[in-house]
């Protein structure tokens, strides 16, 4: 599937993740929060690099590790993207949605 | 002598033991397998324990019944992994060596990760079913509840048995139907997941089940704690839900002993190859079951699967031939729907369940994603096949370790990442 966002043409999956990180980039993570009805700010920003770098070094990625590893505690995590952080900052981040395995 | 340990004689460490020690010449090879416990616990008859459908006599029995001749049998402790020295510290300080060790030494509920959780609540209006204590101190409560709000939760995945939460949904609702008091019991499930389960299609079905059954469904719920005065859950989001009487899964995670032995990740468990099931720490250790981080379900069925491409994997090392990476994450699960009905679902790391017939293409007689009455038999028999097949190491007719395709209807054969 296509996105138009921020002036490319991005290929995400049925729930709008993008499936090729490399066409991210930050005016797309700007433009994807808009849609989830979030601006921004530094801390948000520290959140999605962090995910990004533990996704490039194919590191798991669950809330209880935000919480022992990442910038921020669970508690601002869940203030920085409301309901859902996990799978709402992945899709900022460009990254897959990680998977609660089973 | 050479010698291979097994850390763990619960579903998969003995396994293990029958597997190998046949395989493997006496004269050559010393197998010895460590646990703490002398009680094998059937753990699938957790769920049928509270409600009174099966005795504690019925998922008991001695350890040693089912650890080959020839197997050395050590009741203890284990501390820790020495892996550079290639020895296991025991709790007595008994040191033991090894040329090749398996971990399976499954996982344990973790309570006390939930503020709030094992405080005054505990076994008195919180319970839990995944251990033999906390199912039947549940029996104990439900045989004299009278009704109210009944919460079903998961805290956190992964969790072993990732259904059992649903099935017990489902029994209480049967349950209390037939006590005659389902119009007094509110039933709602709480779940962090974003739906029923974790696979689309599977989830489908479920829901659907849950609405015909008018149990509620709280899902993208993310415990933070419990409030012990309101008997309320909050999440991390500020959701909160009210409880009388609460059946939690908490936390799931690995042995302590892993952690002391500096192998685990966040939740101890053991990375290890998802194919070859070795260990990412070192060669000549090898993880199975549950202790594992692999991304399939923790289930039985998964550890058997595991173990006879453990066993094939463990030769092959052994012959200094290079290891296969076979295992495809295989999962085939009975999921207990009440009134006597149970679905089947069978899967892999790429494939989600869908309908079709099983074992036989085409022919069943056990229907997979399709509510049952011989579902539900076949879910009877397991522990039949468990204590007298599996454990034993005898290979399931008609079942492979990898997963068949045959007499399954995928619409689209999408194959999707982990
Ligand atoms: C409620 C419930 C329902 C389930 N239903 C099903 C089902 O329907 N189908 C299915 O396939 N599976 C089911 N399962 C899952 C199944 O029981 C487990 O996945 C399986 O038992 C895992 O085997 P294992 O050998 O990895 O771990 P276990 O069988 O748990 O064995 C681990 C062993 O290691 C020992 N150990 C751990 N640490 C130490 C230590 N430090 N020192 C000494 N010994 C130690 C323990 O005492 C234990 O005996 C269910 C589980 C539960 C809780």
């Amino acid at each position: 599937m296509k996105k138009e966002i921020a002036g490319a043409s991005l290929d995400v999956n049925e729930e709008g993740y993008l499936t090729d990180f490399a066409q991210w980039n930050r005016e797309i993570g700007t433009e994807l929060a808009k849609e989830e009805g979030i601006e921004l700010t530094d801390d948000h920003w520290q959140v999605l690099t962090f995910l990004q770098e533990s996704f490039n070094h194919s590191e798991p990625l669950s809330i209880r590790g935000i919480g022992k590893r990442g910038p921020v505690s669970i508690k601002q995590f869940y203030e920085l993207f409301p309901e859902g952080p996990l799978k709402k900052a992945s899709k900022i981040a460009g990254i897959p949605k990680p998977s609660s395995c089973i | 002598m050479k010698r291979l340990l097994i850390l763990g004689a619960g579903t998969a460490g003995t396994m293990m033991a029958n597997h190998l020690r046949p395989k493997l010449a006496r004269d050559q090879w010393n197998i010895s397998i460590v646990d703490q416990e002398k009680v094998h616990y059937y753990q699938p008859g957790y769920l049928f324990l509270p409600f009174d459908i099966y005795q504690p006599k019925h998922i008991k029995k001695p350890i040693e019944k089912f650890i080959p001749t020839g197997v050395n049998l050590i009741q203890e402790k284990i501390d820790k992994i020495l892996p550079e020295e290639n020895k296991v510290l025991l709790a007595n300080n008994n040191v033991l060596d090894f040329d090749l060790l398996i971990i399976a030494t499954g996982t344990k509920i973790a309570p006390q990760e939930i503020q709030g959780m094992d405080g005054p609540g505990w076994r008195n209006n919180i319970f839990d079913f995944y251990t033999f204590d906390g199912a039947k101190a549940l029996r104990d409560k439900l045989r004299k509840w009278q009704g109210g709000r009944l919460v079903v939760h998961i805290c956190e995945m992964p969790i072993k048995c990732p259904v059992a939460p649903l099935e017990f949904a489902f029994l209480a609702e049967d349950f209390f139907r037939q006590k005659g008091i389902r119009d007094r019991v509110e039933i709602t499930f709480v779940t962090p997941l974003s739906g029923a389960f974790t696979k689309p299609k599977a989830t489908e079905i479920l829901s659907h089940l849950l609405v015909e059954k008018k149990i509620e469904i709280v899902s993208d719920f993310a415990i933070e704690r419990i409030d012990n005065t309101s008997n309320t859950m909050i999440d991390y989001g500020g959701k909160e839900v009210q409880f009388d009487l609460l059946v939690t899964v908490p936390t799931n995670m690995g042995d302590e002993m892993i952690a002391r032995s500096g192998m685990g990740d966040d939740l101890n468990f053991v990375p290890t190859d998802r194919g070859t099931l070795q260990t990412e720490t070192q060669e000549n250790i090898f993880a199975i079951g549950d202790a594992t981080n692999l991304p399939a379900s923790k289930a039985g069925s998964v550890a058997h699967f595991e173990s006879e491409i453990l066993t094939e994997n463990i030769l092959r090392f052994i012959n200094k031939q290079p290891l296969k990476a076979e295992y495809d994450g295989h999962a085939n699960c009975f999921v207990e729907t009440g009134n006597g009905k149970a679905i089947l679902i069978d899967f892999n790391y790429s494939h989600e369940p869908v309908e079709g017939t099983f074992p036989f293409p085409g022919v069943g007689p056990l229907r997979l994603l399709k509510e049952s009455r011989m579902n539900h038999y076949g879910k009877m028999a397991f522990r039949w096949i468990y204590w007298n097949m599996l454990l034993r190491g005898r290979h399931l007719p008609f079942v492979t370790p990898k997963m068949s395709l045959a007499g399954k209807h995928f619409d689209d054969m999408q194959e999707h990442e982990n």
